[in-house]
């Protein structure tokens, strides 16, 4: 199996895996293959593991069994080409330091071990900046900036590391709408420049306009593949157990109304 | 006598001179260690390593050997033991290292009754600190171990401060998360046995936090925390190393007490308007 994903190199093979927290499954048998160039939502109820997911490509979470494979190679040897963007609450936005120390970070893994960023660094950064709209931003305190300004410091972060692969945590959750364009159009700009984009995605709504690839994912796969094939209420009620209010009204907090069919 | 000599008594006498360097190094070192603590919420860590030390102390005088290694070992041991316990869920880690850390210190005073009559009241000074007491090996000691320290800070400074502020993200960037932040409790043990014969097992936590605090009040960027908090902390030895001579009062608690001070003074005058709010609600050890 791993021989044939090495031949083709997808940018992310997933086989077999399988996460659990103490003693309850979080993924369960997962199989995925992520074809260079797509710009992928993967989607499911809460508790389905997308979070998990992201982590165990990474290599943040120990797996029970199974592997990930990214471009045919086992993480340790690629790890510079996959960023990553957390969600937003994962970090204490109290910390003393600046918007463009923070962006800066994303160099550290190229820069290596003891050396210190200079100016090549810093002027990555306020590139990256520019791109996300922050770049008058720099020398804020990060506790300054709102929710949808921190999403797009971490994007920034994520920017200058060029990588080919790019996991991003729910960029979209509680952002404003300038920052929700701004995330649009780079999602679009990574694809046209060839990258592979993963996004854990909470709005079945805007699926087929933000994205051309969907993961659906509860605890097990339940399929993956092109928008167009795979996001039907079929497989979606599938994914979601059932009753689900497809393509309604999004609620005050911009989710679709009534995802929770499997939770009940 | 002018201003002068009152600054310049004290250090006619060579246990004197010994002990001011001794107290501004130490409020030095615990400073930039000190801003980790401060921000990663390792205070209640560094209180026991502190009284860890002690027991490590106690086996040092009864089994005859240098005070420094007993205590190294002790605090040492302790961090590692944290560190493994603290990267494990279940058992909450703040009651387990409760538990580990009054248990060892009780064994301490134990065995420093039984072990050792003549000695206690050396010991009781390890309590709450002798500043007077730092032989010149001692000094020696302080001034290796506290450049060990800050030489590790600084050339990791990039990669510690990463891990503090994002440690999920360092560790996807290829930094090992685990073992950055056991490096960092072995320091914080390390510092905290340099601290100990001067300000006392019972106060070492104050000069790890009161400073760096102080200086979280006054700026938002890291670099200026750490410098803004070993000057405090220098200050805080200074001042109070004087105060204690002319007043005759504890060395250790009045450096102490100096640097509660400058913090309630930054508290009163603080530009961040709720600054205080955050540093009382530091989330626990991760």
């Amino acid at each position: 199996m791993l021989a044939t994903a090495t031949a083709t190199a997808h940018p992310i093979t997933v086989r077999d895996l399988t996460v659990a927290y103490h003693d309850r499954a979080v993924l369960w048998d997962v199989d995925l293959d992520v074809p260079r160039g797509v710009l992928m939502a993967i989607v499911g109820p809460n508790g389905a593991g997308k979070t998990t997911l992201i982590k165990a490509i990474l290599g943040l979470v120990p797996v029970v069994a199974g592997q990930v494979r990214i471009e045919g190679k086992p993480l340790a040897e690629v790890r510079r080409r996959v960023a990553y963007v957390p969600q937003r609450g994962s970090v204490d936005w109290d910390f003393p330091t600046s918007v463009l120390d923070v962006v800066m970070m994303g160099r550290y893994g190229a820069l290596g071990w003891i050396r210190r960023p200079g100016h090549r660094e810093r002027q990555a950064a306020l590139d990256a900046l520019e791109q996300v709209g922050m770049r008058d931003f720099a020398g804020r305190q990060i506790s300054q900036l709102s929710g949808g300004q921190q999403q797009r410091v971490f994007l920034a972060r994520a920017l200058v590391q060029d990588a080919a692969i790019y996991l991003m945590d729910e960029p979209f959750q509680g952002v404003d709408a300038t920052t929700e364009r701004t995330i649009v159009g780079l999602l679009r700009d990574l694809r046209s420049a060839g990258k592979t984009v993963v996004v854990v995605h909470h709005d079945l709504q805007t699926v087929p306009e933000y994205f051309d690839w969907v993961t659906l994912l509860n605890v097990r796969k339940i399929a993956s593949g092109p928008v167009e094939e795979v996001f039907t209420p079929e497989l979606l009620r599938r994914t979601y157990g059932g009753h689900i209010a497809f393509l309604g009204q999004p609620d005050q907090d911009g989710t679709v109304a009534a995802v929770a069919g499997g939770e009940e | 006598m002018g201003l002068l000599d009152l600054l310049l008594e004290p250090l006619s006498y060579g246990f004197l001179q010994r002990g001011l360097v001794a107290g501004i190094l130490i409020g030095v070192i615990c400073a930039v260690i000190g801003t980790f603590v401060v921000l990663k919420g390792f205070a209640f860590i560094g209180d026991a390593l502190a009284h860890i030390a002690f027991t490590g102390i106690v086996v040092a005088f009864i089994g005859g050997f240098a005070f420094y290694l007993g205590a190294l070992v002790a605090a040492v041991l302790a961090a590692l033991g944290i560190g493994t316990v603290s990267r494990r869920a279940g058992i909450s880690t703040d009651t387990s290292i409760g538990i580990l850390f009054s248990g060892v210190f009780a064994l301490g005073i134990v065995l420093a009754s039984v072990g050792i009559q003549t000695y206690t009241v050396d010991l009781f000074s390890y309590l709450f600190g002798d500043i007077l007491g730092v032989q010149a090996a001692d000094l020696v000691a302080i001034a290796l171990l506290g450049a060990l320290v800050l030489l590790v800070v600084l050339a990791l400074y990039k990669e510690l401060v990463f891990v503090s502020f994002d440690p999920v993200v360092a560790e996807a960037a290829g930094l090992p998360g685990g073992v950055l932040q056991m490096l960092l409790l072995v320091l914080l043990a390390v510092t905290v046995v340099v601290s100990v014969q001067a300000v006392g097992v019972v106060l070492v936590v104050a000069m790890l936090v009161t400073p760096s605090a102080t200086a979280y009040l006054l700026t938002n960027r890291f670099g200026r925390m750490m410098a803004l908090g070993a000057g405090f902390g220098a200050l805080s030895a200074l001042i109070g190393f004087y105060l204690s001579y002319y007043l005759n009062v504890p060395s250790g608690g009045t450096i102490v007490l100096v640097a509660s001070a400058f913090f309630l003074l930054a508290l009163i005058f603080s530009p961040k308007r709720g600054g205080w709010r955050r540093l009382f609600a530091t989330p626990a050890v991760r």
